[in-house]
């Protein structure tokens, strides 16, 4: 009789724990909050942008409550190497460089990036929005890309701090001089007070600075090849620990069916206009 | 902790270290002018006090780092300023800084040599005009030797502030130690080493900056002083 009494109190114990675990699934998800429309911050203060939406989305297909923290881009991922939060969908790409420190799910999402300078500087006569796909370079591309360096050589050109594009123009324009900002937000400002000649940074952040509020962005235009792929990586993706494979896991199911039925392109189109979802 | 990584990257941050001391060094020195100079100003009363007053309430009472953004996103803004005279300095990251730097030490640095004038015992002013010295000469061989003697330990205080303060020069994308260590920390996600590793050069920096400071003081003691002419 004892005996089975402690059985049952430990059946009880045991699936209340389990049931505890269920609903106590909470995921914090960090971002920037200054990316629009990826990721931003509203007049109120509350984060929102396609991020919010597509991780609301996913918590949902996980059966998983979620909560938004912003974090300062140049500390992200080792913020999450300590903790303080347990997934990071900020527009960031995956690369063999983050994926020795961090692992991640996906990609969810995959957009170009653009050089962009002035409407009355010389680089904006380069042809614009020739689709470059980095994968694989041929003699034609490489040349291009090589053109454009030359071109570029001792101008100076601003990208976000710790980015691909920064990763981009060390790796296939060394001549350029490289000035890292904080935000892409600063390097329009500079731009247009014309301390730096170009910029290079994504589409759809291009698109943000051109349509900024401020009115400052509508001199500026894109210039050169829509680059993607090779050393700007193989898309948008979560960002997680290396060891929370059940978590990524969970979130490889939830991206494959929202980018399946359609739910990706769906928010894409809401926020940017156009679609990003990864369609093979 | 990988102590490996944090002697490994000393040597890159070495590249920033000439910057930084550039700014520091560039910003003391208009700086203390400006300040000795305010503080001067200030003692003519009326109009004069009452500007150098306004200028160390607004630059000693907002952030440096506000002061720095204001002076570099804030005024690039203005097509007026960026075809002034002056645009070819503000278009200079370099510049930018340094201005804003010595702004702000001005105002502070003033504020140290009034304490340092109020100081100057009465007695040794009305003992050199005894000796009928003129007002430019009880100035300059009396009143200012031992206002800025008697200033000289809180300027060591702002030195040390104003090296820690060029770190602010990296968000308007100067490369001195502080922008250098956020490079190399976006590459190898390892902040911690890094930023060890620039706080122990900004140590070194400002070691030398104090024993520098507490020498001179030493020198210029009275003590010291009358020792040496004996």
């Amino acid at each position: 009789m004892k005996r089975l009494i402690l059985a049952a109190i430990a059946v009880v114990a045991l699936s209340t724990a389990v049931d505890a675990y269920a609903q106590s699934r909470t995921v914090r998800i960090a971002t920037e909050g200054a990316y629009r429309p990826w990721n931003f911050t509203d007049a109120s203060g509350a984060l929102v942008g396609f991020e919010m939406d597509l991780g609301r989305e996913l918590c949902r297909r996980m059966n998983a409550t979620c909560t938004f923290v912003a974090q300062d881009w140049d500390g992200i991922i080792p913020a999450l190497q300590q903790g303080r939060y347990d997934a990071i969908m900020a527009g960031m790409s995956i690369t063999p460089r983050r994926l020795e420190v961090i692992d991640f799910a996906g990609p969810y999402a995959t957009d170009a990036t653009t050089f962009a300078s002035l409407r009355n500087s010389p680089f904006a006569q380069i042809k614009a929005g020739d689709p470059l796909d980095m994968a694989e370079i041929s003699a034609d591309e490489k040349k291009t890309i090589d053109d454009l360096a030359a071109q570029l050589r001792g101008r100076n050109v601003g990208v976000q701090i710790s980015t691909i594009q920064q990763q981009m123009l060390e790796a296939l324009m060394p001549g350029v001089r490289v000035r890292t900002y904080e935000t892409t937000d600063a390097i329009a400002l500079d731009l247009v007070a014309g301390r730096i000649d170009a910029l290079l940074v994504d589409r759809s952040a291009l698109k943000a600075i051109v349509e900024a509020e401020g009115g400052q962005g509508r001199n500026i235009q894109a210039f050169g090849p829509a680059f993607t792929r090779g050393v700007l990586g193989t898309g948008v993706g979560v960002g997680l620990r290396k060891q929370d494979q059940d978590l990524k896991r969970a979130f490889e199911t939830a991206i494959g069916e929202a980018t399946r039925d359609g739910t990706i392109a769906r928010i894409s189109t809401q926020w940017f206009g156009y679609d990003i979802s990864i369609r093979n | 902790m990988n102590l490996d990584l944090v002697w490994s990257s000393l040597p890159r941050l070495l590249d920033g270290l000439v910057l930084t001391l550039e700014l520091a060094v560039l910003s003391l020195a208009i700086g203390l002018a400006a300040g000795i100079g305010l503080a001067l100003l200030r003692r003519t009363g009326g109009a004069g006090r009452w500007a150098v007053d306004a200028y160390v309430f607004v630059f000693r009472g907002t952030p440096l780092l506000v002061q720095i953004f204001a002076l570099y996103f804030g005024l690039g803004q203005f097509e007026a300023v960026r075809e002034s005279v002056l645009w070819p300095l503000l278009r200079e990251p370099f510049w930018c800084a340094v201005i804003a730097l010595a702004l702000n030490t001005a105002a502070y640095t003033s504020e140290i040599v009034r304490g340092g004038l109020e100081a100057v015992p009465r007695g040794a002013v009305e003992a050199a005009e005894a000796l009928g010295l003129r007002r430019a000469a009880v100035w300059l061989t009396v009143v200012l030797p031992l206002a800025l003697r008697q200033a000289l330990p809180a300027y060591g205080n702002e030195i040390v502030l104003m090296v820690k303060g060029t770190a602010l020069a990296s968000t308007v994308t100067l490369l001195e130690i502080t922008g250098i260590a956020r490079q190399i920390a976006s590459r190898t996600y390892a902040p911690l080493e890094i930023f060890t590793a620039a706080g122990i050069l900004y140590l070194a920096i400002n070691l030398l900056a104090v024993v520098g400071v507490r020498a001179l003081e030493r020198r210029l003691a009275p003590e010291a002083r009358a020792a040496a002419r004996r």
